[in-house]
Parts: structure tokens; C-alpha cells; sequence
């Protein structure tokens, strides 16, 4: 098996063409589209997990899309592929070798939907290198879904299904999921999760999982990439993440002497206690003087997190959102 | 499941420290493999790597070639040591400094602790 693939963006921009749009009067007028990507630069480590977080239109579908090759950026470069080196990496656009270890998986999509099952599996046989036929197979199976369907005649739910399927069997060293869980109830989305780790830690490769549901998938992550607004506003592993915050609950004069001068990102006051949740890592000190105040320090979901930082209202303010 | 206030490789280093002080995982006992503790989990294999690993420096754990983690000797007898040892600074020192806002004196604190012993040993 070839080895994971990392990939690396530099200041790409993304943006569709001009659109024809009508006025009012039903006269036409010529706009520019805004950009879908506005200067995105980072790089996905080789051999991790990575979760996509933005809130909707930020720029995650376009994103892997251009991973795969299924678009060009309007401006800036891109590689993708194997080794830890990005030098060596490669530009996707028409290149088989990369295309054909790329899988994205989009929501809904990768099926021929007026041809039964079976046509799909066998285009996917011969289009990926390392194709797994018994994962494909077993995999059907966990799910119930029967090879001699169509997909149009399947639920949402399913098709989603089919789709998290030709990903993991795939066993491609990039293997992109985009919102695959979409209209997946919660025990096919759990048992989603736990093949995936469980062929990741088989098969190692390079996975990347897009979600709203962030509370679900947030400790399958080894890294995580936030998108806001076409740009990149954290990339980084998931414990550096987690240590950009944390909250205080207490006794008001107890939690805000120990506050200090940290940056507040949200407070809530319940009569005389107050939960303050800070940004930055408490230390050693923080920890002792809350168990001697009786505050609690709790650790802050990834979830609350993401609110928080992709929060208009916060975004000005945030040292890390104005760049990239 | 893991949903304290530390990165979850400490919760998880955590929980193996307690089942050996318990006993519940004896010496020279093997662990479960990350894989098998990632997706019983449902965690990324490298935390359970790094939570692992952090086990080994500290001789809780020891790696055996081709066979998995296993409870290093001796083990259990280290962190009760060390964990007598941070019972007075962790947990009895802010009980005693709650206990002095509260206005209860030594006295009646040891009165209580005599009762209450005497009580579960008897029972």
C-alpha cells in the first residue's frame, strides 16, 4: 500500500465565475460571484484523522473538493501526496496517480443513481488501487443495503451509507468523507465511526471527516481544521485545540480573582455563581488556587469552542481570525 | 466517559492508574492494544498511543515486542506510594480549608473520623 497522503494549500483563492443575475424590472446585470475560498493556506499531516469544522459556506466543500481534483483553484498552488515532505508532493489537477489514490465522498453523491449497486462497486473495483471487495461486502451488510437496489430507490440515510462505504473500501491513503453522515440515524452514524477507526488503526491512511455534528466526532480527530469564511482560522492538532480553553465555575469574587486578566469568551451567571469560560490552558497554579476557592475547572467542548471562534460578534477580536 | 477538565490522554492514563491500584488489572496482566482501546472508546488510536506510551515512561506499563502492553511489576506498589503521598496535598488539604472557612475545629474533625472508623470496622 502506498503510504498516507498529506496535502498542502497555499493562498488559495477560489472563486465561480461571473453570474448572469435579474433585477426586479427583469433586466439582467453581470455580478461577480464572492469567493468561495479567500487566500486558504495549510497542510493536512500524513497518516492523521482530520476533522473539517465551518459553519455552513465557509468553504469546506470546495476545499476537499480541490483535493480530489474535482476543481481548480483560481488562484494560489496546491499538492497533494505521499511522504512526509510537501516538496514532493504533487499538483492533483489531471494527475492519475494522485486522482486514483484520492476517494472523496460526497454527501450523497460518488453513486450512479439509475444503475443498481452492484455497477457502482465494480466502476469503484477498477478505479481505486487498493480496493478492498471483502470490506465492501461486510460493510453492506453492517448496513443493510442490498447490491441489487438502485440508489434512488434507497433513503437518504442509506445512500449516505453506500457513501461511507466506497470510502472505507476504498482504502484510499486520502479518503475524504464530506457531511457523510447526512440523514444517517445515530446507531448507523456510531457504527459509521467505529469502522472507521477501526480501518484506520488496520490500514493506516490519511482521513478527512467534514461535520456539524462536532460533540459526536470530535475525539475521532487527531488534528482539526477550522474554516471561516473562506479562510483557514485554526489548523492544528486537537489537543492544542482543546488548551485554547477552559472554564471556571464558582463563586463570583473566587472565579474572577482567578480569571485575572485572561480573555473572557462567555459568561453566565447563575445567582452567586458564575461560569466564565477563558481562553488559554489553566496552569498548575490556576489548578491549585480553584481546588483551595472550590471553583471547578472543566474542560471546554470542542463544540463550544468552534461556536465561540467563529462567532461574528467574536471574530474581530480574535488574534488568529483577522490573518489566516 | 472521559469528560473531565484534562486532555483526554491523561483521563485515559488516569483510568489504567486506578484499575492497577485497585487491582483490577494485575501485574504482568496485558492492557488492551490501543487499537482495541481506540474503538472501544470510539478515540483516535493516537491518543491511546500517547496515553500509552506516557504509561511506559512512567513503569506503569511495559511493551513487550509483537505482543502488546503488559502491567510492569511492581506497579501498583509505586502509585500507592506516590498517591499516599498526594493525598494530603490533593485531597485532605482542601478539605481541611474548607472545614477552617466552615469554623470546624481539629477537634471535631478527629472525633469524627474516630467515630466513622469505628463505625465501618465494626459493620
Amino acid at each position: 500500500m502506498t503510504a498516507p497522503f498529506g496535502a498542502r494549500l497555499d493562498d488559495v483563492v477560489v472563486r465561480f465565475g461571473r453570474q448572469r443575475r435579474v433585477t426586479s424590472d427583469g433586466g439582467t446585470y453581470r455580478a461577480d460571484a464572492s469567493a468561495a475560498l479567500d487566500g486558504a493556506s495549510l497542510t493536512i499531516r500524513p497518516g492523521t484523522i482530520t476533522g473539517v469544522l465551518g459553519r455552513n459556506g465557509a468553504g469546506k466543500t470546495t476545499m476537499l473538493s480541490l483535493l480530489a481534483a474535482y476543481r481548480r483553484p483560481t488562484a494560489g498552488t496546491l499538492a497533494v501526496g505521499a511522504g512526509d515532505d510537501p516538496a514532493a508532493w504533487e499538483d492533483p489537477w489531471e494527475n492519475p496517480w494522485v486522482t486514483s489514490n484520492v476517494q472523496l465522498v460526497s454527501e450523497g453523491g460518488g453513486v450512479q443513481d439509475d444503475e443498481k449497486l452492484r455497477e457502482t462497486l465494480k466502476y469503484y473495483a477498477d478505479l481505486r488501487p487498493f480496493w478492498d471487495a471483502d470490506t465492501a461486502e461486510r460493510l453492506l451488510e453492517t448496513f443493510e443495503i442490498s447490491t441489487r437496489k438502485k440508489p434512488n430507490a434507497l433513503s437518504r440515510g442509506k445512500r449516505s451509507a453506500v457513501g461511507a462505504v466506497l470510502g472505507l473500501a476504498s482504502r484510499a491513503p486520502l479518503t475524504i468523507f464530506d457531511e457523510v453522515y447526512l440523514g444517517m440515524d445515530a446507531p448507523t452514524r456510531y457504527a459509521f465511526y467505529d469502522e472507521i477507526l477501526a480501518d484506520y488503526a488496520a490500514h493506516p491512511r490519511t482521513i478527512l471527516l467534514s461535520s456539524h455534528l462536532v460533540e459526536e466526532v470530535e475525539r475521532l480527530f487527531e488534528d482539526v481544521v477550522v474554516l471561516d469564511r473562506g479562510r483557514v482560522l485554526l489548523a492544528e492538532s486537537a489537543e492544542e485545540m482543546a488548551a485554547r480553553g477552559f472554564s471556571l465555575t464558582g463563586p463570583t469574587t473566587a472565579v474572577e480573582r482567578l480569571a485575572g486578566d485572561r480573555r473572557i469568551l462567555h459568561r453566565q451567571q447563575l445567582g452567586g455563581t458564575v461560569q466564565v469560560t477563558l481562553e488559554g490552558a489553566p496552569d498548575d497554579g490556576t489548578r491549585a488556587a480553584a481546588r483551595e476557592a472550590g471553583v471547578e475547572v472543566g474542560h471546554l467542548p470542542l463544540q463550544d469552542l468552534f461556536v465561540r471562534l467563529t462567532d461574528p460578534a467574536a471574530r474581530a477580536g480574535h488574534p488568529d481570525g483577522a490573518g489566516r | 466517559m472521559f469528560d473531565g477538565p484534562e486532555p483526554l490522554y491523561v483521563q485515559i492514563g488516569q483510568m489504567i492508574r486506578s484499575q492497577v491500584l485497585a487491582g483490577e488489572l494485575g501485574e504482568d496482566e496485558q492492557v488492551m492494544s490501543t487499537t482495541q482501546f481506540a474503538t472501544t472508546f470510539r478515540i483516535n488510536p493516537a491518543t491511546a498511543a500517547k496515553a500509552f506510551s506516557g504509561l511506559v515512561d512512567e513503569g506503569v506499563l511495559y511493551k513487550r515486542r509483537g505482543l502488546g502492553m503488559f502491567v510492569a511489576p511492581g506497579a501498583r506498589a509505586r502509585l500507592l506510594e506516590h498517591d499516599r503521598q498526594a493525598y494530603f496535598d490533593e485531597v485532605l488539604a482542601p478539605a481541611l480549608a474548607q472545614a477552617k472557612v466552615l469554623g470546624i475545629t481539629t477537634d471535631e474533625i478527629v472525633t469524627h473520623i474516630r467515630h466513622q472508623h469505628t463505625t465501618s470496622e465494626e459493620s
